[in-house]
């Protein structure tokens, strides 16, 4: 199927534009001066650490928390004051959910879709998320994965314009996420906008058209995964290790840098030589304040015996 | 998990209408009806709760075919028809407030609630969806309570249109208040699985205070001061009026059926529970933002 990008074709602007938001639960600023801006037809990932802020955010924009300072706009609405048909404009996974249990799978889709002006056909929507031998079953009766499964197909039955996904994978197999994956692509090339956030860094590469990493309530950097942090943050490394000590060099040109050291070292082995290319993981830990183990620790104080030990536990 | 099937593209800028509330009224309601009757237990419960008490009152305090309120030429009721307005008055107080109130709770804590709220489905829809399926789950509880009544304890019915007309409405208003009371009452308990305990004890004590199993008027007077505040004990003597014979009405505190004041005490309930109920329903606990 061509990719229909509907959404981009509206001509009402972005589909989210959030602008100096804050919220406090007491003394704790759980947002505080967060900015970000999702366009129509993207997948747009919010990375972070428990606590950053994630959640709070997600559900500002989903109208179900009133926020303490800033503009939000989602689909052109302030969700504060939006109607019922801005909300059925977009879809929510809900995190958790253990409701409705004495219903089918078959009942849920289809009387959630019969809320919806446009609805989608609940037979496919129950094939998309793979659930159709569970059509019967009752969803007390679902394995945790199943259940989230379930979920999806409630969020996306109203053929939405927009769907916010909380942590959609988690407790997923592998193979589950995989397809999950595949689900949300397909949804994309339909013209949904897709705005999830996420533990998983290989989900959000893999996912994203475009992050934000959120920190202490702060976006501290939004770009598409591949350049997330900027040049410097993602230079590659060159190590080696002389007169006993680790020495790294950060540089754009690598190859120019071996070379280099290859004719300092007249040709020889140059000891525990290593090109190291941060992982996104590397980037987003930099960028949360937390120490990525490639950049880790002042290289000239560890013992050079310590560090292959130290560069497999990275891999 | 296969994505082979298209899905059709996202909505487009002209949507259709919405569907009305009183079409998602009915789908709430029939979902609803649908939950109520997979949950075994909470049906068991609420249906034979009302009849198991009619049996034991009425085969303790009826052995030897003994009658209540024998004077001069009229020979009394049996034991069975003096407990049976009591009993439906029970009934309904069990399917529409402590049914709203737990089930609410529930939904509050296991995100029913939350996902409602996160789609275009109105707040009415929710709350026609819970009228009706309590409107349902009553009829059938009281007229199941008749049935055992009428087949089995062999107890009279009314036989004028005037006694179903006074049943009619007492059953219609005290299934309503007690339905918006619930409503109200379901933001009491803090959490899903505290709702039973928080609200059983409180229906029980009602039950016992406000003449149901007992002659009302063997209640201590200060007692029966306290539950002339609770509407249940208007709804047991709305039922009374309606199944047991004129000579009770001697019984009563104020010697008469008091229409008029049960239906002025049941009604500002369902205001008061109605008010209440709108500015205090929450989508979500109390401790979750």
């Amino acid at each position: 199927m061509s990719p229909a990008r509907h959404g981009t074709d509206h001509g009402d602007g972005e589909a989210v534009v959030v602008e100096g938001l804050a919220k406090h639960y007491g003394d704790k600023k759980a947002v505080d001066g967060l900015d970000l801006t999702v366009h129509r037809g993207e997948v747009f990932a919010v990375l972070g650490p428990n606590g950053a802020g994630k959640t709070t955010t997600i559900e500002i924009l989903e109208g179900y928390r009133e926020r303490d300072a800033g503009s939000v706009r989602v689909l052109g609405l302030d969700p504060q004051t939006a109607d019922r048909a801005w909300r059925s404009r977009i879809g929510i996974v809900l995190q958790n959910a253990t409701d409705q249990a004495e219903l089918t799978v078959g009942e849920l889709v289809r009387h959630v879709g019969g809320y919806y002006p446009d609805s989608r056909d609940p037979d496919e929507v129950i094939d998309a998320v793979g659930l159709r031998e569970k059509v019967r079953t009752r969803t007390r009766q679902l394995s945790g994965g199943q259940r989230r499964r379930l979920d999806v197909a409630l969020g996306i039955v109203g053929r939405p314009e927009l769907l916010f996904l909380d942590e959609p994978t988690t407790g997923f197999d592998p193979e589950a996420r995989r397809a999950f994956w595949d689900l949300i692509r397909g949804l994309r090339d339909d013209g949904t906008t897709i705005l999830l956030t996420t533990h998983y860094l290989d989900e959000a590469e893999n996912l994203a058209d475009r992050c934000a990493v959120v920190r202490d309530g702060r976006v501290v950097a939004l770009d598409a995964p591949a350049h997330l942090g900027g040049r410097t943050a993602r230079q590659a490394v060159v190590r080696w290790i002389e007169e006993g000590t680790l020495r790294q060099e950060p540089t754009d040109a690598p190859t120019a840098v071996v070379t280099a050291l290859a004719a300092r070292f007249s040709g020889a082995e140059v000891p525990g030589l290593q090109v190291l290319r941060p992982t996104l993981e590397d980037v987003y830990l930099s960028l949360i304040g937390e120490t990525p183990a490639v950049l880790g620790a002042d290289p000239d104080v560890v013992p050079a015996d310590l560090l292959p030990a130290r560069s497999e536990a990275h891999r | 998990m296969s994505t082979t099937l298209p899905l059709g593209p996202a909505a487009g800028p002209a949507t259709p209408a919405l569907p009305s509330v009183l079409t998602l009224g009915l789908a709430r309601a029939r979902i609803e009806v649908l939950q109520f009757f997979r949950e075994r237990d909470a049906v068991v419960w609420i249906f034979a709760y009302p009849i198991i008490m009619l049996a034991i009152f009425a085969t303790v305090f009826g052995q030897g075919n003994a009658r209540v309120g024998a004077t001069g030429s009229f020979a009394g009721i049996p034991f069975g028809q003096y407990f049976l307005p009591g009993m439906v008055a029970t009934g309904v107080m069990l399917s529409s407030f402590q049914n709203l109130a737990i089930t609410i709770a529930v939904e509050r804590d296991d995100s029913t609630l939350k996902r409602l709220r996160g789609t275009p489905l109105p707040a009415s829809a929710y709350f026609l969806g819970k009228i009706g399926s309590v409107l349902l789950t009553s009829l059938v509880q009281t007229a199941l309570l008749l049935l055992v009544a009428a087949t089995v304890f062999g107890i009279e019915m009314p036989s004028t249109a005037q006694r179903w007309i006074t049943f009619a409405w007492v059953f219609a208003l005290g299934t309503a208040a007690g339905a918006v009371c619930g409503v109200a009452f379901s933001s009491v308990p803090r959490t899903g699985r505290s709702a039973s305990a928080v609200v059983t004890p409180v229906v029980l004590v009602l039950q016992f205070i406000s003449g149901v199993f007992f002659g009302f008027t063997q209640l201590p007077g200060w007692m029966q001061d306290v539950s002339s505040v609770f509407p249940l004990k208007w709804m047991a003597q709305g039922m009374r009026s309606v199944f047991l014979p004129d000579q009770f009405q001697a019984q009563e505190v104020s010697g008469s059926w008091q229409h008029g004041a049960t239906a002025l005490v049941i009604g500002a309930y369902l205001v008061v529970g109605l008010v209440l109920g709108a500015r205090t329903f929450r989508w979500r606990r109390r401790d979750d933002g």
